[in-house]
């Protein structure tokens, strides 16, 4: 038996780089694209520094966080400002702004990390189930999250929150349960074009047992679009930390620096001192931005119709 | 002649043939569109091991004959009517288990486009395994193994590094040589190969027809080729049923069929083929028309209006399927002889 002489390697050289490649894998493909993007690259560099601000938060604040030793600083009738010894000033509460700041990128970024994972496997089961079933499951569940859907997110995670009590935890279940019927009905609308594919025809074909075909051809290749929308999601999660901390739903211990809470506190001195409030706006504003733009880049790129 | 086109009465035991479709028709509706019968009323069988060719050009339902033999059209909007026999069995009317159990093992399918018909996120070899897995009570290990040496009977050089490798990096010969790995994974009785070769360029195209037909002669397979070709069907299928707008215009065994083709529309396909002795600079002998010119059948023969042969009666009567000595033909005014440019 002769080798046929078109090797994959051969191949990909007669291609112009920019080209789509036929069948090429729905990750490599998108991943080439995306480096192209300056969206993306933006997206991704703003990503990137604030989990390593969150992550090595201790090594990078100057100054112990909540550490309130400067409270002569912060009075009704005067705020610190911007010195060399305090970059960003002092807070409401007489710690170093920079400080607090630095720590708060924690507190979003695992209630945000954590809720966007909650309500992706939570959404994820539901739309593997209506769109792995069918039938009347589907329709039921399906109708389900049309009536959660009609809520609008926030409202739903104030009211979960508000039902679960003040606490980080309280806050990643509702606002992780309130994404779940984004993801399911995004798995699900995904799960149903794949079963449409020429392979799942195949595997159908080979008599394979419809657990199989659902869990090893459907779903693996229906999660792009679900991903994609959970890089979207951590950027609302985030907004969304923040406006129920802001509403006073959020974690009671003082001594956590949280963003959203940091903008109520600010707002006592905000005529003598509006960067109280200002500071951490940006920083919720500018993360949720770079996930923004992260997940949009990664959605144009695994989109199907931008593959010529 | 090993099948017989009239006679279905021995149908339905077991010592008939392996498949036998009778009166199979496939019937699309959608609500506010007229119906669209897509295959009508076709009857073929196979016996064990042989090779069957269904011929015709796209549209005339040779693959929508097949996804129905092996119950694959969608539930909605489909109906379909008659019965295809496997081995005794109808497979229409058995329940959706047991037909899913038959599929893979007993009947397999290879499918036209072998770029979008692998799943890209999982390895080659893991394609292979699940089959195995699941119809052959193999274990874990049995089945890697089987992978390899499977790979390797289909001509695939380094098969222990290839069935860790994705789709995306085989090309498009080596991905149908995977999927006839699988089809044939199970050692099936049948085979059906929906246009194999159509995605392929012409020399890889006679590669595999070349390893398909090796393993299916040695297997002893049967095998129904669907294809629009006929050159393909020549050095392969001991039958040949044309199609054309959803029935079967004639039906013969190769040889004669090469040789005397009776029914206009196999001798204008046969015509169409280019040859390599024929003069340069000869135009090549198309079909004229296209295969959207057709009269319903029920208002005579689909072919009339594209057809050389015409006469009144084609656009007043519907022909019937008739056997004429060691065929059958659906035709009011067959060719006689050879037309020119035929093959021999």
């Amino acid at each position: 038996m002769t080798v046929p002489t078109d090797t994959p390697e051969s191949l990909g050289q007669e291609r112009e780089p920019g080209e789509g490649q036929p069948g090429e894998s729905l990750w490599r493909g998108a991943f080439r694209r995306l480096r192209r993007s300056p969206m993306a690259i933006i997206g991704a560099a703003i990503v990137a520094a604030f989990v390593f601000v969150a992550v090595f938060a201790p090594l990078l604040a100057p100054y112990e966080p909540a550490s309130t030793q400067w409270t002569e600083l912060s009075t009704p009738f005067f705020v610190q400002g911007p010195t060399s010894d305090h970059l960003l000033g002092i807070d409401r509460w007489g710690s170093d702004m920079l400080t607090q700041l630095i720590f708060g990128a924690r507190q979003s970024l695992v209630i945000g990390v954590v809720s966007t994972f909650i309500g992706l496997a939570l959404g994820a089961a539901v739309g593997t189930i209506a769109g792995g079933v069918g039938g009347v499951v589907d329709t039921v569940l399906m109708r389900f999250v049309d009536i959660l859907l009609s809520i609008p997110s926030l409202l739903l995670a104030i009211s979960i929150a508000a039902a679960l009590g003040k606490s980080s935890i309280a806050l990643m279940i509702a606002i992780g349960v309130a994404q779940v019927p984004i993801f399911a009905r995004l798995l699900r609308g995904s799960m149903l074009s794949q079963s449409r594919s020429d392979y799942v025809l195949a595997a159908n074909a080979l008599g394979l047992r419809r657990r199989t075909v659902v869990m090893s051809h459907v779903l693996p290749n229906s999660l792009g679009p679900t991903i994609v929308q959970a890089t979207l999601n951590l950027a609302t999660a985030i907004i969304e930390v923040a406006a129920l901390s802001f509403l006073g739903l959020g974690t009671a211990d003082p001594a956590v620096a949280e963003w959203g809470r940091m903008i109520v506190s600010g707002q006592a001195r905000f005529q003598i001192a509006p960067w109280l409030a200002f500071y951490p706006g940006v920083c919720i504003a500018v993360t949720a931005l770079g996930f923004t733009l992260l997940g949009e880049a990664m959605r144009e790129a695994l989109d199907p119709k931008q593959r010529r | 002649m090993t099948t017989t086109m009239t006679s279905r009465a021995e149908s339905g035991t077991s010592k008939g043939p392996l498949l036998d479709v009778d009166n199979l028709s496939v019937t699309f509706t959608r609500r506010g569109q007229r119906d669209v019968r897509a295959v009508d009323e076709v009857s073929f069988s196979v016996e064990a091991g042989q090779h069957v060719g269904l011929v015709g050009e796209s549209g005339s339902g040779k693959s929508v004959t097949s996804l129905a033999i092996m119950g694959l059209l969608p539930k909605r909007g489909v109906s379909v009517d008659g019965t295809v026999t496997y081995a005794g069995e109808d497979l229409l009317t058995m329940p959706r288990k047991t037909r899913n159990t038959l599929r893979g093992r007993e009947i397999a399918m290879i499918f036209q486009d072998p770029m979008t018909s692998l799943n890209p996120v999982i390895t080659v070899g893991m394609q292979i395994e699940e089959v195995l897995l699941r119809h052959t009570g193999a274990s874990k290990s049995q089945a890697r193994e089987r992978a390899q040496h499977l790979l390797a009977r289909v001509g695939i050089p380094d098969p222990s590094r290839r069935v860790k490798e994705y789709p995306h990096q085989l090309s498009g010969g080596m991905r149908q040589r995977v999927l006839i790995a699988i089809s044939l994974a199970c050692e099936p009785r049948l085979l059906i190969a929906d246009e194999p070769t159509t995605a392929l360029d012409v020399t890889i195209q006679a590669q595999i027809l070349e390893l398909l037909k090796e393993l299916v002669t040695d297997t002893g397979t049967a095998l129904v080729m669907i294809t629009h070709d006929l050159g393909v069907v020549a050095g392969l299928c001991d039958e040949v049923h044309v199609m054309y707008s959803g029935r079967v215009v004639e039906s013969a065994p190769r040889r004669p069929l090469f040789a005397e083709p009776r029914h206009p529309y196999t001798g204008g396909l046969l015509a169409s083929i280019p040859r390599l002795d024929s003069a340069r600079g000869t135009p090549l002998t198309p079909i004229s028309g296209s295969p959207n010119d057709t009269l319903p059948w029920a208002e005579g023969c689909a072919f009339a209006p594209r057809c050389g042969n015409v006469i009144n009666r084609c656009t007043q009567l519907t022909p019937t399927l008739e056997p004429v000595g060691d065929r059958a033909l659906r035709c009011l005014n067959p060719l006689s002889d050879p037309p020119p440019g035929a093959a021999q």
